[in-house]
């Protein structure tokens, strides 16, 4: 299904390496095969270094210890994160045992992260325990092609128990979605689960040989609630009932967060709305909101290549009419719908059908044993007693889905021995999330998930020392502006510049539809902090009924409001 | 003149004589060069020709042969010391490494005296397997001519105590031979019992000899003295003081192991070695071990004591002098003896289980868990000397100029409630500041040396093994040698315990090494080690040799120079179709070619 090209919609020059190295790999083949045997290093190659992540990886070390390392003459300690493919997050207690397991035994951290992309993480696996890591995800059913690289990654889907008939509809299009953008390559089976090589002729019909000019995220949403963080990603199905029965999505584009320090060509961004299309139309409309981006998507600057640069470059409009050409339809008018929150409901909820089901706050996502709270213990006891599922949501948190009424006590006896439950977490708490950061990411500039525990705590006893001791501010720290902490959807956002330095952001909202804008350049945290026990002291003076932080920080004037991002965000 | 300009020029040497030299030469350092342009010219003057034949003709049956089977170089320096005894008596002597003597000789030899070392349990140093086995073959020849003596140099903190001076005395005899000096066994503390031997058994030989020659004639070996002429002014009895420039972890954090990358400098000392060679390196004691042992038996420590003809305060003999870590059964019979200790009197009645009671315990821990008093000097004679410890180096002066390293592993283990340090390298690695002195010698060792710059070479150093074989590889890096480097290294774990990783990677992609395998034992359940690794390579192992490539094993010497032998006689008989004779005559040949070393403790 090749598409006539428009070349003057296509950025001319000289390709980025990363597209060379695509089209070089033999559909993400690379050597990596040969590198799994190289006993002399724990890290990948060359190309393979980049390829790995195709397969959902990404080579990382102790950072911490990579100076020491270097003094012991050893090279640094590599070792690979691997991340999940679960759309919508929902993940058995048989699976979570078999995961609880492999990351005691075989990682380095020994503990399950959940993400801010509704999945968990495995850090500190070792080269030669990455074979064996693939094939016990297989036999359980798990995957993790395409959770990175230049592809669409794992499909989220909003964590909505209650509504159950509708979650398990738009539930069902997340994973239909994330099984017809996948790749096509052979590549995953062939390396990692020791599948024969087959003598066909492979084509990604979708994909394209040189796959997408970069990341590319998707989500489905259901309303009101906006717990995936539509605006960061760059295809969203936002769910559209009648009568508890789902009907069909109004299709927003562009969305994203990354952006470049010092790179006023970067910027966060939100979604466009293309309008509503029905079930029909669902598969067809994601396969070329790809082809179009695949197609006319930057492979020359890298920095540049995401949709929603390729939509400000060629124009909302001829986007969208590109798309409409290729599925055969035209976007039908958006259908009314609000979003309220972005937040997880902690506690017990009833679902329409009678089930129960217990969301509970991780901090940071990790799942770890600690003194005292012995959260990794916890969830596997209740898996081994559990007869529903678990969804891992998009604020890094986990719901025991499907509880019958008779095994609430059990279920929530585990969870308050250990520690799972605490009713002392401040909605502050709840409401503040961080990227993993260091010690393991590559990427990180500054201190985040292991930070966000201090920063909260001064943040709480900021609002207490105002009198609000139950009031929140979306909080979130990012170790470097690439965007997976979502911090370019705070109300305030950290943004890791260097060793204890961060840019401020102010005045997201709570919906997560407003872009923050820069308040104080590359500071520390006392500044940081002085900077929000004034604005938080005058919010709660001036501050109108029910007026958010974010809202207020614009209202009067602290920052200005970022309507178009192109123009406002660096403004 | 460079060499390497040589062959351009008009010169009355032939190609391959240029090329012989130019291999020769690459592998001497300044001195030797010096000795060898000397030797050369004084060889050409006498004979009127280039001959490495003795000076002088003489009557071949009229000469004391001294050979030495050394591995840490005592026993060649006191082979040494008794050649130049004999010689005071007139004798005629030859003496050679026992390595390179040639076995066929033995049948018309007349006068031997052998001195050797022991290591391990009970087994010949690694330059005298080769006699000890031809000893014991069927080709042995019967020895009805032959007047000797042995001389044993060993240490009695090991069970076969000076096993390889017994055997040879015993074998010599059995062959038929008339033993004219009776064998002593000596311990480390050597130095005044080998002296009182040595005059006794020239006094021995001395009557036969001057009969049979007349006179004196002295016959010089250039391999004998060419060794001595490469000895800096700094040996054991006159070490170096020199500093210590690093002391780096080269383990991770993680590790079971503590190993260290040592770095000395012997800026300004004239030192110079050869990659191959040793360092002798002296220690302090830990000044609390010392204090605790003066609790122990209530003594002052500035009480003087004589201890080898020098009158120094106890402290100071404990902490510089005396063997303090390293445990050897005759400190428990002196010390038992000393302080009318029953139960220790009883103990070393039981060699089986003195051995044992040592294996757990430091010197220091007897004297600390049998507290009693006894005089000043009665402790320090309890005590024997304290020996250098000799390691590997690690480096290439070829790179580092004129530092030295080394690999050092540490010894440290809790027992009885404390942690214990070993005696150098707990003092290299945990008491010596950097920028302090340390007391230090090089040992040459002309047993592990590399070819010439184009033979390929197959490394096998586990462990701190790798000592030697990182400074094969910078002296083979700077000489732009073309020869092929396979290094075998193993160790527990490859994220701790990959010693020299970054340095080995770096070769790897330059070249330097064409290929390097590893072995992490325990890394997996099935634990996996170099001489696996070498079977998993038998075909190409054996492809190296056949096209002539030298190999070398260092390290530990018990369990792992043997196991990988064992592999190698399997390869030989797996890939040569040898049978479990001929694969060992094929290692002994390579042996005796030189083609296979071994530096192993």
């Amino acid at each position: 299904m090749t598409q006539p090209i428009n070349p003057d919609l296509q950025v001319q020059g000289q390709l980025s390496d990363n597209e060379r190295l695509k089209k070089d790999s033999h559909l993400l083949r690379g050597t990596i095969t040969k590198d799994l045997k190289d006993e002399i290093t724990g890290g990948f190659n060359g190309d393979n270094f980049m390829l790995i992540r195709f397969h959902g990886m990404y080579q990382q070390d102790d950072r911490d210890i990579r100076p020491e390392r270097a003094q012991q003459k050893l090279e640094p300690l590599h070792n690979v994160m691997l991340r999940a493919r679960m759309p919508g997050g929902i993940i058995t207690p048989e699976q979570w045992l078999a995961i609880d397991e492999f990351a005691a035994d075989n990682t380095l951290y020994g503990s399950i992260r959940l993400t801010t992309r509704q999945t968990f993480q495995f850090h500190g696996v070792l080269k030669p325990k990455i074979k064996g890591m693939h094939q016990m995800l297989n036999s359980i059913g798990i995957d993790s092609i395409a959770t990175a690289g230049d592809v669409n990654r794992n499909v989220l889907c909003t964590s909505n128990p209650v509504e159950s008939v509708l979650h398990q509809q738009a539930y069902e299009w997340a994973a239909k979605i994330s099984e017809h953008l996948l790749p096509k390559t052979r590549a995953y089976a062939e390396i990692w689960l020791d599948e024969e090589k087959v003598e066909t002729t492979e084509v990604e019909p979708v994909l394209g040989e040189t796959y997408l000019p970069r990341k590319f995220k998707t989500t489905v949403v259901i309303p009101p609630q906006n717990d995936v963080d539509v605006h960061a990603n760059d295809l969203n199905f936002v769910a559209i009932a009648e009568n508890g029965q789902l009907i069909g999505f109004n299709v927003l584009v562009g969305g994203g967060l990354a952006m470049t320090h010092g790179d006023k060509g970067t910027y966060p961004r939100k979604a466009e709305d293309f309008g509503f299309i029905g079930l029909e139309h669902v598969l067809a409309v994601a396969e070329h909101v790809v082809t179009v981006q695949r197609d006319y998507g930057d492979r020359v600057n890298r920095k540049n290549a995401k949709t929603k640069y390729t939509i400000d470059r060629i124009g909302v409009e001829t986007f969208k009419a590109e798309v409409e050409k290729r599925v055969g339809v035209k976007f039908q008018p958006s259908r009314p719908y609000e979003f309220t929150g972005r937040g997880d409901r902690f506690g017990w909820v009833e679902g329409i059908d009678g089930k129960h089901h217990l969301t509970v706050f991780i901090e940071n996502g990790r799942i770890l044993d600690y003194p005292g709270k012995t959260l990794k213990t916890g969830v596997a006891e209740i898996a081994r007693i559990h007869k529903g599922d678990f969804r891992m949501t998009a604020n890094q948190n986990l719901i025991i889905a499907g509880v019958a009424a008779e095994d609430k006590t059990r279920i929530e006896a585990l969870a308050r021995q250990h520690g799972l439950i605490n009713d002392s977490v401040t909605e502050q708490r709840k409401n503040s999330m961080a990227c993993v950061s260091l010690p393991t990411c590559p990427l990180a500039m500054a201190e985040a998930e292991r930070y966000l525990p201090t920063l909260v705590t001064h943040v709480e006893a900021l609002l207490s020392k105002h009198g609000v001791p139950d009031d929140h501010i979306i909080l979130r720290v990012v170790g470097c502006p690439n965007g997976c902490g979502r911090a370019m959807l705070a109300e305030a956002g950290l943004v890791g510049r260097g060793p204890g330095k961060y840019n401020l952001y102010l005045g997201g909202n709570t919906q997560g539809t407003r872009i923050p804008k820069l308040y104080l350049d590359n500071v520390a945290e006392a500044e940081i902090l002085q900077a929000l026990d004034g604005l938080i002291g005058r919010w709660v003076l001036e501050r109108q009924s029910g007026e958010c932080f974010g809202d207020f920080v614009v209202r009067v004037g602290v920052v200005a409001e970022v309507k178009v991002s192109k123009t406002d965000f660096h403004a | 003149m460079l060499l390497a300009s040589l062959a351009a020029q008009a010169s009355p040497l032939s190609a391959q004589q240029i090329k012989d030299l130019q291999s020769l030469v690459s592998q001497l350092n300044p001195i030797q060069q010096a000795w060898v342009s000397g030797y050369l010219a004084a060889a050409a003057q006498l004979a009127g020709g280039l001959s490495a034949a003795p000076v002088q003709q003489t009557n071949e049956s009229a000469v004391l042969t001294i050979l030495y089977g050394s591995q840490t170089g005592n026993a060649k320096a006191v082979a040494t010391k008794v050649k130049a005894a004999a010689e005071q008596q007139g004798i005629a002597v030859k003496l050679a490494d026992i390595g390179s003597y040639k076995t066929t000789a033995l049948a018309k030899e007349k006068y031997l005296l052998i001195v050797t070392s022991t290591y391990g349990e009970g087994e010949p140093p690694e330059s005298a397997v080769a006699f000890h086995k031809f000893l014991f073959s069927k080709k042995a020849p019967k020895l009805d001519g032959l007047k000797y003596a042995v001389l044993g140099l060993g240490d009695t903190s090991y069970e076969f105590f000076c096993k390889t001076a017994i055997d040879f005395d015993e074998q010599l005899a059995a062959l038929g031979a008339k033993r004219l000096h009776a064998r002593a066994d000596l311990d480390v503390d050597y130095a005044a019992q080998a002296a009182s031997w040595t005059e006794a058994a020239v006094l021995a030989f001395a009557p036969e000899l001057k009969q049979e020659t007349g006179s004196a004639q002295v016959i010089a070996w250039p391999g004998a003295t060419a060794t001595a002429s490469h000895d800096s002014a700094y040996t054991k009895e006159t070490p170096y003081s020199a500093e210590l420039s690093v002391n780096q972890k080269i383990t991770g954090r993680d590790s079971t192991k503590d190993v260290r990358h040592i770095e000395i400098s012997l800026v300004d000392s004239g030192i110079t070695y050869q990659p191959g060679d040793a360092l002798g390196v002296y220690f302090l004691n830990d000044t609390k071990a010392v204090d605790a042992i003066l609790t122990a038996t209530g003594l002052d420590g500035t009480t003087e004591v004589q201890l080898a003809g020098q009158t120094l305060a106890l402290k100071t003999a404990l902490t510089e002098q005396l063997e303090l870590t390293q445990s050897y059964p005759s400190f428990v019979e002196k010390y038992a003896q000393a302080t009318a200790n029953s139960e220790l009197l009883e103990l070393v009645k039981d060699k089986a289980a003195l051995r044992q009671y040592l294996d757990s315990r430091q010197t220091l821990d007897v004297i600390l868990q049998n507290p009693a008093p006894l005089t000043a000097q009665q402790l320090v004679d309890s005590l024997r000397k304290q020996q250098p410890r000799l390691y590997s180096i690690a480096s290439s002066q070829a790179e580092v100029g004129d530092e030295v390293h080394l690999t050092v592993g540490v010894v440290r283990y809790d027992a009885f409630g404390e942690t214990h340090l070993g005696g150098a390298s707990g003092f290299l690695a945990e008491r010596l500041e950097e920028g302090s002195q340390v007391k230090v010698f090089v040992e040459h060792n002309d047993n592990f040396r590399l070819p010439d710059h184009e033979t390929p070479v197959i490394m096998i150093g586990p462990g701190t093994g790798i000592a030697p074989f990182r400074a094969f590889l910078q002296e083979r890096d700077q000489a732009g040698a073309t020869g092929q480097n396979w290094l075998f290294f193993g160790n527990p774990h490859f994220t701790q315990d990959f010693l020299y990783q970054v340095e080995l990677q770096d070769y790897l992609k330059r070249g330097v090494l064409s290929k390097l395998d590893v072995a992490f034992s325990r890394d997996q359940a099935q634990k996996v080690y170099v001489q696996d690794k070498l079977r998993v390579k038998a075909e190409e192992i054996w492809t190296w040799l056949q096209q002539g490539a030298y190999l070398y094993i260092c390290g530990d010497g018990n369990k792992m120079a043997k196991d990988v032998h064992q592999a190698l006689l399997d390869i030989a008989q797996q890939q040569g179709g040898f049978s479990v004779e001929q694969a060992e005559q094929y290692f002994d040949d390579l042996r005796q070619a030189k083609r296979y070393q071994k530096d192993v403790y």
